[in-house]
């Protein structure tokens, strides 16, 4: 699973940042890595934009199918 | 009729080894009313353990009594564990005591203590087993009752630091007969789910009843063998739980699992402000340096010096020019002349111009005559004039030094 999460991203962007701070880097590594670091700030902005939480209920299907269905606060009380 | 006679310490001896030799006895709970209870102050506890009818002397040493959660007072109920020796002294038999618990919940925390030496012994509660949580989870499972306070706190402190993460509610039983089981196979659904990143497991405060299925072994083992990570937050602070132990990490409260799961957006934010501001900060300082340098190295080429250096090599380089040219010129004009002379040379060399001068040159046969003994009467011979030839015959032979030519 190649899937980057969030966190890998932060992690290679601190990373980055390091890199891009070091004077030994050449100019146009630096160029590349800054173009690198633009493309993770616009992913890791768009894990952090929405400004309505998602709370869901997981159920199982009894064909073992998961679903999320929205939760209602105080259901099933 | 005698038998041996023995000594009072021979005979408490062999009663002592005799009770210390019974499984039953080595092993026992006892439950009862405190009475003469002696403090004393090495940190040994002494007292009587009584009930309506009977009672029997207890000690219970400082090393066990140090781990008391509670104070022990004459006329509590308690229930003790521990086991049964002779105290040869006064030949009177002792209960030593290992563990004392208030009664009804003493039952409770002796299992746990048990559980947790057993779980423990196998290596359940290794820091080497425990998965890492995730800094930033996507999706955060909460099991736990979908109506409990904790999982409203759970929600509203998640839903404050970041809105970005989802929470995927997986309801269950958090307390009474069928929780401990709920609890196992809500574990088991979100592992065959694998949609979320860290799962918190817990519920609100309560009486350690309440709290019981996070003290069972299964709910332990579930946590364990869990390849998400479990967060767990069970009651208040000061409640601690066998799945407490088991799990990745603990929460002191739901809140506090709330908290430590999802990460402040604002932080996080701010912290790609700031990778943002240093690589444009560190990207501009870096071209601005290849700039500088680049303005050096023009300044350094445009310099006076380097000028008149170049200027220097241009005029070096047409002297050197005009000296090749001028060499080619003169080596040309010497040969030209040379060339004149030697034709000049060549035709006054030439026979023909010895005719123009009035000589005659004779042939025979093709072949020039260059004296008269080559010659014999009658002999046909050529002569060549310079302006043709002409056809001849030799008829006399005179030996004359001059006048070797012939009339015609």
């Amino acid at each position: 699973m190649a899937r980057k999460t969030f966190e890998d991203n932060l992690a290679r962007l601190e990373e980055i940042t390091e890199l891009m701070e070091n004077e030994e880097t050449a100019l146009d590594k630096s160029v590349k890595l800054y173009k690198e670091g633009i493309d993770l700030l616009v992913s890791l902005g768009e894990n952090l934009n929405k400004t309505k939480q998602q709370v869901k209920i997981l159920k199982e299907t009894a064909e073992g199918i998961f679903e999320k269905e929205d939760f209602a606060a105080d259901e099933e009380k | 009729m005698r038998g041996k006679v023995y000594t009072v310490s021979q005979l408490n001896g062999y009663v002592r080894r005799l009770f210390e030799r019974d499984a039953f006895l080595a092993d026992v709970f006892v439950q009862g009313e405190i009475s003469n209870l002696k403090l004393h102050q090495s940190g040994h506890i002494y007292f009587t353990l009584k009930d309506k009818t009977a009672q029997v002397n207890c000690v219970m040493f400082s090393s066990y009594a140090e781990g008391l959660r509670f104070l022990p007072e004459n006329g509590i109920k308690i229930t003790v564990y521990g086991s049964i020796s002779l105290y040869e002294k006064t030949g009177a038999y002792q209960l030593y005591v290992k563990i004392m618990e208030p009664a009804g919940v003493g039952a409770l925390h002796l299992a746990f203590e048990q559980l947790k030496e057993k779980l423990s012994e196998k290596g359940i509660f290794d820091e080497a087993h425990k998965k890492t949580v995730p800094e930033y989870p996507k999706t955060v499972a909460v099991l736990t009752s979908p109506s409990g306070a904790a999982l409203r706190d759970i929600i509203s402190i998640s839903g404050r630091r970041n809105p970005n993460v989802e929470i995927v509610v997986v309801p269950v039983i958090v307390q009474g007969e069928y929780a401990a089981d709920s609890i196992v196979k809500a574990l088991e659904l979100v592992n065959r789910w694998k949609g979320c990143d860290v799962i918190i497991l817990g519920r609100g405060g309560g009486s350690l009843e309440d709290l019981w299925a996070f003290n069972e072994e299964k709910v332990a083992m579930a946590v364990y063998r869990s390849k998400i990570p479990v967060i767990s937050a069970v009651g208040h602070e000061t409640d601690f739980t066998i799945t407490d132990f088991a799990a990745d990490l603990r929460a002191a409260t739901p809140s506090a699992a709330a908290e430590i799961a999802v990460k402040r957006a604002a932080d996080i934010s701010e912290k790609i402000r700031d990778a943002y501001a240093s690589m444009t900060f560190f990207t501009e300082y870096k071209l601005k340096k290849a700039e500088g340098k680049i303005h050096e190295y023009i300044k350094y080429f445009t310099s006076d010096r380097e000028l008149q250096r170049i200027y220097n090599n241009e005029i070096y380089i047409s002297e050197l020019y005009e000296r090749i040219n001028k060499g080619i010129d003169g080596k040309t004009t010497r040969l030209e002349k040379e060339l004149g002379r030697n034709a000049a040379l060549l035709n006054s060399l030439s026979p023909l111009r010895v005719l123009e001068r009035g000589y005659s040159i004779v042939k025979k046969g093709g072949n020039y005559v260059t004296s008269a003994e080559d010659l014999k009467d009658g002999d046909k011979i050529t002569v060549l004039f310079k302006d043709g030839e002409r056809s001849a015959a030799v008829y006399e032979k005179e030996r004359n030094e001059t006048d070797g030519k012939k009339d015609i």
